[in-house]
């Protein structure tokens, strides 16, 4: 299990990081913390040509509040979002830092990137169903200069974006907070990547739900909305009823695949239980 | 320009100056190019652990990372942690505790740790066992492993 | 797992978690010295600081990097090989196939009975593939990477031929032959007991109780995969393979054997070994091969598993299904026992111990520990295109003990009794010891009853129901699981031979020999791979020759060095080496007593050790250093009669009658009726393996061996899809427990010495993965019975038991009684 031969690319900035990808051609990946292309590329399941490594760009490496948005560099590491800290950070964001302790383990979590998961795009990645979760914008730094895609045109299908082949993550910006959020998940083991996960984000006003966002993991090519799911809550009361009408919507509403660890059916189901306890949840924190 | 890269790395205080072909893991580099055969590979895909030591001070998978991305870097592996005849504080937990059998999953373990009890001196049980729960080992059932990291942290809160 | 439901101590009953799991602080020293002391292990210093010597380690300059080109489908004839492309990479030296090893013999594991047929499995294959894995050509080149790369160059042509990926396709009318020998996929089918009068008892019973198991394919995965270094040594004229093995002396013979050689031309070396666990204890192909290239290159030549061809091409086991039926009495003892078992042996016979290895285990063992003379058991070794099998620590018994612990679980339904009552009432008492079980087998002493009844009570069985049905109005399903088993240990040559294998293992040699210094080597044909048999031996030699373990050493793993021998495995090596060590130390002893009685001019028979001198009984005053008797015995033998001196040293064999250890084991278990998830509460262990020479240490096999029971009983599984592709080649896939996924572990002991080995110890290096399976599969059913659900396979995956639950909801409630299948 060695990987094919590459060419190697040490970035300076990002600038010099695009403008290598521009003239390695579509061959060449981005190295960030590298926890899941390199893996891929040792069983030869990824091989690219040429590897531009960012993973030294320090000034990528931040989390910080911007008016009242929540700023996360590309290259901020798992553990960055796992140590969030600030009461006000942690009321509006907080869902980050339980999310995080959901993604693999310490080791990982000290190696893996934030843009790096975002831009691998895996169906159960917690950041992805962030994203989505958040509205995130999504600032791709490229030849012609930065450029903002909105998550939910960023996610195109199975471990694919709509990131151009010369674009790079440089940062995710979360627009607004979302107190009322939380995931919940379910895999088999200790740290896998989830079977099925859903994030969920619910705010109220006077008891009565004004705005629900629904995000499902693992059910899909890519993290997907519970449209229907959504639509159930807003203007309930959020109560246990209306909790799992959303859930049921949630199931009926996916066609998940099936494999060795979970068939279609399953994942159907499991869909509906966590969408009612990741609402529920959500909504302690509402 | 899959040609080698002249590197520079530190590893365990050492400095090393090395020709490295770019797709070389620093799993290789540590064991075949610097005969420092204590680091472990047991998987080549992230998941054991077996293959853990430190990169500026923090655990990574030899396996996920290449050679040439160590270059100015400091790496520290299990040879550092004491000798046969000084073992360290935590191997000597480990050994009081039955915290290994083969032995090979067993540095990786050594470094995860040593990394996790820098910074967390003082661990609750739970957070331990979330630590271990990283890598793979197949004799101990985890058992003493834990036990030993306990003692060693309580060890080394004890001064 | 992420769900957890209910709080961390919620469901461990009041009192009953007290008892804190065995520790390993320091022990006082048992009476009589060494054994039965927790000594820090004499290995870990070196393997805890990077200093140990796995093969992997081994690359000289020059070596030559082997990487196998492996078939992709599962049944297909080789129609062209094509390595010109790999050949004009830069830094490739050769690619080998069936074609280059003309004179390489297969390996043909064979057993001398007309139920078995013999099959060849080809070092490389030879015009036909018969799994996915197998391997066809050997690419050898300055590196690694390179060699990879020109692997992926090296052109196959195959006529796919169709593949039958399971016992049921195997077994079906007009489905595809495995080998020609088999047409009908059947390699073994054995009846090994038969009772007469068998149907009566079953016409006649109070009643009958059925069961179905099945378990799935499962791997070893030892964290260091397999590996090889060979090369050629012109000066002695052997092949000299390090490999990271079990068996040092069986590789040889299989090398030898299959190269055309003799064995002294054959040395096998084998350093530290992480972790086999039965994988390793038979020869690989890739054993030959390395060997077989090395000598016709004339180069060294190092191969080393990676996880993907671990996973896939590795030897499997444990696929197994049961059907069984018990008859009872009104009182519930059981009167007879009838089953048929069917195991998924794969596609060829590992050598030596064949594909039959599950298959009579299966059978002989499923009575275990319970009173039974009526038995009937049919028992299949299936082929099919799939990787061969090879024993798995504990071989079949974790799957026999789960088919016939589901039975006694439901059995304790059926009659009223419960659990515990319905096993108490049918294990055998203290008082049947010696007990010659239906199969033959004579049980030495144990401690069945007492250690279901130590366990039942450990896990607060008296206020089950109660703890039980406060969880369920809470809504969470808790379940109490129990296993008892008998672990028949360190079959000897006897038990081996009934086997009828073309070898017949199970003695075991060892040489203790004291330096001129007064330290001590040891050497014995046993192979530790990290049971810390050189603290073990040590300790026995220790007591035999009073002197401190620190100075007794041991030597294994050379073929060159210790003497014939079988290696570790079948929790052979305390009992097997242990015995050898300890009859080779006596006769030393008596060699060191007699020359000191000469210096002192004492009676040999008054003289004794201890201390690191020898004195005569009780009379401190005259002792003579045992530094000095060494000294003397080699510096100045001229002070001693012939006879005495000349060197120290002595060797002996010891060739077991078996021994037979016993545990019972206990889960509590939390299921989520929500996600199916099973979370392990507690897990206590009660077992009994004699003495313990170091109780760490078997508190450390027994914990480990929990673990991988557990594993097997929720986590690992191969799968394959219908044309016999394995899609379970990572450990993203495998799933191997991890520290989170596991219970502290309660291990408790009882002992009852054995007279049939010389320390009193029995085997008991298998008995965690023996147990846990059963134990936590019964704790599960017990939680899902409040449903009236229950599953009948391992792994318990969720989905199986959101399925089962679902199943016995839409079910006819009037007819909710649970249904076992």
């Amino acid at each position: 299990m060695k990987p094919a031969p590459f060419t190697y690319h040490r970035a300076r900035s990002a600038e010099e990081a695009v403008s290598l990808l521009a003239e390695l051609g579509d061959d060449a990946k981005l190295l960030a913390g590298g926890q899941s292309l390199v893996a891929m590329m040792n069983f030869r399941l990824a091989r690219p040509a040429a590897l531009v490594d960012i993973s030294r760009l320090a000034e990528l490496r931040y989390v910080r509040v911007h008016d009242g948005e929540l700023r996360i560099g590309a290259l901020a590491l798992h553990r960055d979002l796992e140590r969030l800290a600030g009461p006000g950070v942690l009321a509006e964001f907080g869902m980050l830092r339980r999310a995080a302790r959901y993604i693999g383990h310490y080791a990982i979590r000290a190696a893996g990137t934030f843009g790096g998961s975002i831009a691998h795009a895996d169906p159960a990645a917690e950041w992805c169903m962030a994203a989505m979760l958040f509205d995130a914008q999504i600032v791709a730094h490229g030849p012609g200069g930065d450029r903002v895609i909105p998550a939910a045109s960023f996610f195109k299908g199975f471990l694919e974006t709509a990131l151009r082949p010369d674009e790079m993550i440089i940062e995710v910006r979360l627009p607004a907070p979302r107190p009322g959020a939380a995931i919940c998940e379910f895999a088999r083991r200790h740290g896998d990547f989830a079977i099925v996960a859903v994030a969920a984000a619910v705010d109220s006003e006077g008891g009565a739900c004004r705005d629900a966002r629904v995000v499902l993991g693992g059910v899909a090519g890519t993290v997907q909305r519970a449209v229907g799911a959504e639509a159930a809550l807003i203007g309930s009361g959020l109560d246990a009823d209306a909790i799992a009408a959303a859930a049921e919507r949630a199931a009926a509403e996916t066609d998940p695949p099936g494999d060795i660890h979970g068939s279609a059916e399953y994942r159907r189901h499991l869909v509906q239980v966590l969408t009612a306890r990741a609402i529920g949840e959500a909504a302690t924190y509402a | 320009m899959t040609d080698a890269h002249s590197i520079r790395i530190t590893v365990n205080g050492t400095e090393h100056e090395l020709a490295v072909e770019p797709r070389r893991t620093l799993a290789d580099v540590l064991r075949h190019d610097l005969a420092l055969t204590g680091t472990h590979v047991g998987c080549e895909h992230g998941i054991c652990g077996a293959c853990t030591v430190l990169v500026d001070g923090l655990p990574a998978r030899s396996c996920l990372m290449f050679g040439v991305q160590t270059d100015g870097r400091s790496v520290e592996t299990v040879e550092a942690l004491g000798t046969p005849d000084a073992l360290g504080p935590l191997q000597q937990a480990f050994t009081d505790h039955h915290g290994l059998q083969c032995g090979f999953c067993t540095p990786g373990f050594l470094m995860l740790v040593t990394a996790f009890l820098r910074e967390t001196p003082s661990p609750s049980d739970d957070e331990i066992r979330e630590v271990v729960a990283s890598n793979l080992c197949r004799c101990t059932g985890y058992q003493g492993i834990l036990r030993a990291v306990r003692a060693a942290a309580d060890a080394r809160a004890a001064g | 797992m992420h769900d957890a439901p209910g709080g961390p101590a919620a469901a461990v009953p009041a009192g009953a978690a007290a008892e804190a799991p065995a520790g390993t602080a320091p022990q006082v020293p048992a009476a009589g010295g060494w054994i039965g002391r927790s000594l820090r292990r004499a290995e870990d210093r070196y393997l805890l600081t990077g200093r140990g010597s796995f093969v992997g380690d081994h690359e000289p300059r020059g070596t030559l990097h082997l990487v196998l080109v492996r078939s992709y489908v599962a049944s297909a004839t080789i129609e062209a090989i094509d390595a010109s492309a790999a050949l004009r990479q830069p830094g490739v030296a050769a690619v080998i196939t069936a074609a280059d090893l003309a004179g390489v013999a297969p390996l043909r594991g064979v057993l001398a009975r007309p139920e078995f047929v013999a099959t060849d499995m080809p070092v490389l294959a030879a015009g036909r593939v018969r799994h996915v894995g197998e391997p066809i050509a050997a690419v050898l080149a300055d590196s690694a990477y390179t060699a990879e790369d020109a692997a992926e160059l090296v052109g196959v042509s195959y006529g796919e031929l169709p593949a039958v990926a399971g016992v049921a396709d195997a077994l079906a009318a007009g489905a595809a032959a495995v080998h020609e020998a088999a047409p009908d996929n059947v390699l073994v089918d054995v009846t090994p007991a038969s009772s007469p009068g068998l149907d009566d008892i079953f016409t006649s019973a109070a009643h009958v109780v059925e069961v179905e198991a099945s378990t799935a394919r499962i791997t070893a995965a030892p964290l260091e995969g397999r590996a090889c270094v060979a090369a050629f040594d012109e000066r002695t004229g052997q092949v000299v393979l390090q490999t990271s093995t079990q068996v040092p002396h069986t590789v040889r013979t299989a090398v030898a054997l299959s190269l055309g050689m003799d064995e002294h031309q054959v040395r096998v070396i084998s350093p530290d070994v992480g972790g086999g666990f039965g994988q390793k204890c038979v020869v690989a192909r890739e054993e030959v091969l390395a060997a077989a290239v090395a000598r016709l290159l004339r180069r060294t030549v190092k191969w080393v598993e990676d996880r993907r061809e671990g996973l896939t091409s590795g030897f499997q086991a444990r696929e197994q299904f049961y059907h069984v039926r018990g008859a009872f009495d009104a009182t519930g003892h059981l009167l007879g026992l009838d089953a048929d078992i069917r195991c998924d042996v794969g596609a060829y016979s590992c050598y030596p111990v064949t594909c039959g290895v599950e298959v009579l285990m299966a059978a002989n063992e499923l009575p275990g520990p319970y009173r039974l003379q009526v038995y009937r058991a049919r028992s299949r070794g299936i082929a099919t295109n799939k990787t061969p099998i090879a024993p798995y620590r504990g071989v079949s018994r974790p799957q026999a003990v789960l088919a016939m612990e589901r039975l006694m679980d439901e059995a304790g339904r059926v009659t009223g009794l419960g659990a515990v009552e319905v096993r108490d009432r049918n294990l055998v008492d203290a008082q049947e010891f010696p007990y010659r079980n239906v199969m033959g087998a004579s049980y030495d002493a144990g401690t069945y009853r007492e250690s279901l009844a130590r366990c039942a009570e450990l896990l607060g069985h008296g206020s089950w129901h109660g703890v039980q049905a406060r969880a369920l109005a809470e809504g969470r399903l808790l379940g109490l699981g129990l296993a008892c088993f008998v672990e028949p240990t360190a079959y000897g040559t006897a038990s081996f031979g009934m086997r009828k294998m073309t070898i017949v293992p199970g003695y075991e040699r060892a040489t203790v020999r004291m330096d001129p210094s007064g330290s001590v080597i040891m050497m014995v044909g046993t192979h530790s791979h990290g049971q810390g048999h050189a603290t073990s031996y040590a300790q026995i030699a220790a007591d035999a020759l009073g002197i401190d373990p620190g100075r007794i050493r041991l030597r294994q793993g050379d073929t060159e060095l210790v003497p014939h021998g079988w290696g570790t495995f079948a929790s052979r090596s305390i009992v097997a080496g242990g015995g050898a060590i300890a009859r080779a130390s006596a006769d030393l002893a008596g060699q060191l007593r007699a020359i000191a009685a000469h210096l002192i001019e004492a009676a040999p028979g008054d003289m004794e050790l201890a201390d690191g001198r020898a004195q005569v009984r009780g009379d401190p005053a005259t002792s003579v250093p045992i530094d000095e008797l060494a000294r003397t015995a080699h510096h100045a033998a001229h002070l001693l009669p012939d006879g005495l001196g000349r060197g120290l040293e002595a060797t002996a064999a010891f060739d077991p009658e078996g021994t037979f250890s016993n545990a019972t084991h206990g889960a509590i278990v939390e299921v989520s009726p929500e996600t199916g998830g099973v979370r392990l509460v507690r897990y206590v262990v009660v077992e009994d393996c004699g003495v313990m020479i170091n109780p760490m240490i078997v508190d450390g096999q027994v914990a480990g061996g929990v673990a991988q029971g557990i594993g097997a009983a929720l986590f690992e599984e191969l799968c394959f899809d219908e044309s016999g592709q394995p899609v379970s080649g990572s450990f993203v896939d495998y799933l191997l427990p991890t520290a989170a996924d596991l219970p502290d572990f309660e291990i408790h002991h009882l002992c009852t010495p054995t007279p049939r080995t010389p320390t009193g110890s029995k085997g008991m290096g298998e008995g965690g993965t023996i147990g846990a399976p059963a134990a936590v599969l019964n704790a599960v059913n017990d939680a899902l019975a409040q449903v009236g659900a229950s599953v009948g396979r391992i792994p318990v995956r969720p989905a199986d038991v959101v399925a089962a639950i679902a199943e016995a909801a839409s079910r006819d409630p009037a007819d909710s009684r649970r249904k076992t299948q």
